[in-house]
């Protein structure tokens, strides 16, 4: 599975990153964020292009599969 | 809960700050100042001695409730997270070249939308600017521009800037220490309750909505996403009913008693700075007090950033002059950006492009 680092990384880097990810990618993508607003926003961004996303805490941060 | 989640929700939140901005400019404070950060900071850096322009020093407590309100907002939503390490020094210069920026513009971005709100075609101009900030921002992280990860730190290191906030609320209630203006824009103000509640009210749906000025425009550029425009929108209509109903909105470039100044090149140039400025810092002056209140040391350096711009542009003749009307002759004094101000509008592009192609992504990094 393709793995996003975007912990600790400013807006809107963490989207960016994901959204790059999930164009070049075939199977599931996981996104490890560190702020509840990037896990949003990775949400959204998901939603947006269609695509189902699973949510668990991590810690103070949180790991979101793209699939 | 969250505002984030619909557009409604979004356009609910820019029109409660809205309301809260108009009913602080209608209680006292500045015209059209209502609740610009920039200005803000900037009379607050006055009130601790700072600079010694004596008609801009207030110790503003909506900074102070800005701050609290999403400190306070975020720690009950369990969104506080303590954070730092991610190039503080570089965000600190990003803080002074969006407080330069900003006061030659004589405004930071929500104070262009408020000016532009009451008909003041020089913010429409310095808009322009703004946007083509932004854009330059927005195509340097495109290519890989970063200023890399912040760290968990203690839970108390995130917590600094919203205690001292809180300490500079009490100086200025319950002692005399800090300085306050007897003349000009310092000395309108609302009653200190009524600022108080109104920035935390503000900080407190700020944070809830993720509300930013440059982000609003960068997520359109970068996404065709229109969510955090959606705020922004909504605080501008309400903004607009607001002046148009109070007599307040007058179309033109020469408005005395706005505060502004029809230089349109610098109008233009200052915006540019801080658009560019403010997306290399992950957000416009606003969203770095929320960032600050919520946890972040490197947002709060940035804000320390802007209390040393702002000490800056005013003991070395940096803020431009806003255009005003003499009260013997009732001619119109035409404002201007400086001398000063300009060469620093300048270098301060300058260094944004050199912070932008010197800072790099891991993985893209040569």
């Amino acid at each position: 599975m393709v793995e996003v680092d975007a912990r600790g990384l400013s807006c809107p880097e963490p989207i960016m990153l994901t959204a790059d990810a999930l164009k070049n990618a075939d199977g599931p993508v996981k996104v490890l964020v560190s702020e509840p607003h990037q896990k949003t926003n990775v949400e959204k961004l998901a939603k947006d292009r269609g695509k189902k996303t699973t949510v668990t805490q991590d810690g103070s941060g949180f790991v979101i599969v793209i699939e | 809960m969250t505002l984030y989640d619909s557009k409604k929700k979004l356009a609910l939140a820019g029109a409660v700050c809205g309301i809260v901005a108009a009913i602080l400019a209608f209680m006292g404070n500045p015209a059209n100042m209502a609740f610009c950060i920039a200005c803000f900071v900037r009379d607050m850096a006055g009130s601790m001695g700072m600079h010694q322009a004596e008609v801009v020093q207030y110790a503003r407590p909506e900074i102070v409730g800005l701050v609290l309100g999403a400190f306070i907002i975020s720690v009950a939503t369990k969104e506080y997270r303590s954070t730092a390490g991610s190039s503080p020094m570089i965000r600190f210069v990003l803080g002074m070249i969006i407080m330069i920026g900003s006061l030659v513009f004589l405004g930071c971005p929500l104070r262009m939308i408020i000016r532009m709100s009451a008909g003041d075609l020089n913010a429409w101009v310095a808009l322009i600017g703004f946007i083509l900030g932004v854009g330059t921002g927005t195509l340097m992280l495109k290519n890989g521009t970063s200023l890399g990860r912040a760290h968990e730190t203690n839970k108390s290191s995130g917590s600094v800037l919203s205690v001292i906030m809180a300490g500079i609320l009490l100086l200025a209630v319950c002692t005399s220490l800090l300085k306050a203006s007897e003349a000009g824009p310092g000395s309108m103000h609302a009653p200190i309750i009524a600022s108080l509640l109104g920035g935390l009210v503000f900080g407190a749906f700020a944070q809830k909505s993720r509300m930013c000025f440059a982000g609003g425009i960068r997520d359109v550029i970068l996404m065709k996403n229109f969510d955090l425009l959606t705020v922004i929108g909504a605080l501008f209509v309400v903004m607009l009913v607001f002046n148009i109903a109070t007599s307040r909105f007058v179309l033109g470039f020469n408005t005395p008693g706005i505060i502004a100044h029809s230089e349109h090149l610098w109008n233009i140039l200052g915006m540019y700075a801080v658009g560019f400025a403010a997306v290399l810092a992950g957000g416009c002056p606003l969203r770095q007090l929320i960032l600050a209140g919520q946890g972040s040391s490197d947002s709060a350096v940035t804000v320390l950033g802007l209390f040393f711009g702002a000490a800056l542009c005013h003991n070395l003749g940096l803020a431009s002059s806003g255009t005003a009307m003499n009260a013997e002759t009732s001619e119109i004094v035409a404002g201007a950006a400086t001398p000063n101000g300009k060469i620093a509008v300048i270098i301060c592009i300058i260094v944004c492009f050199v912070i932008a192609f010197t800072n790099k992504r891991e993985a893209v990094k040569k």
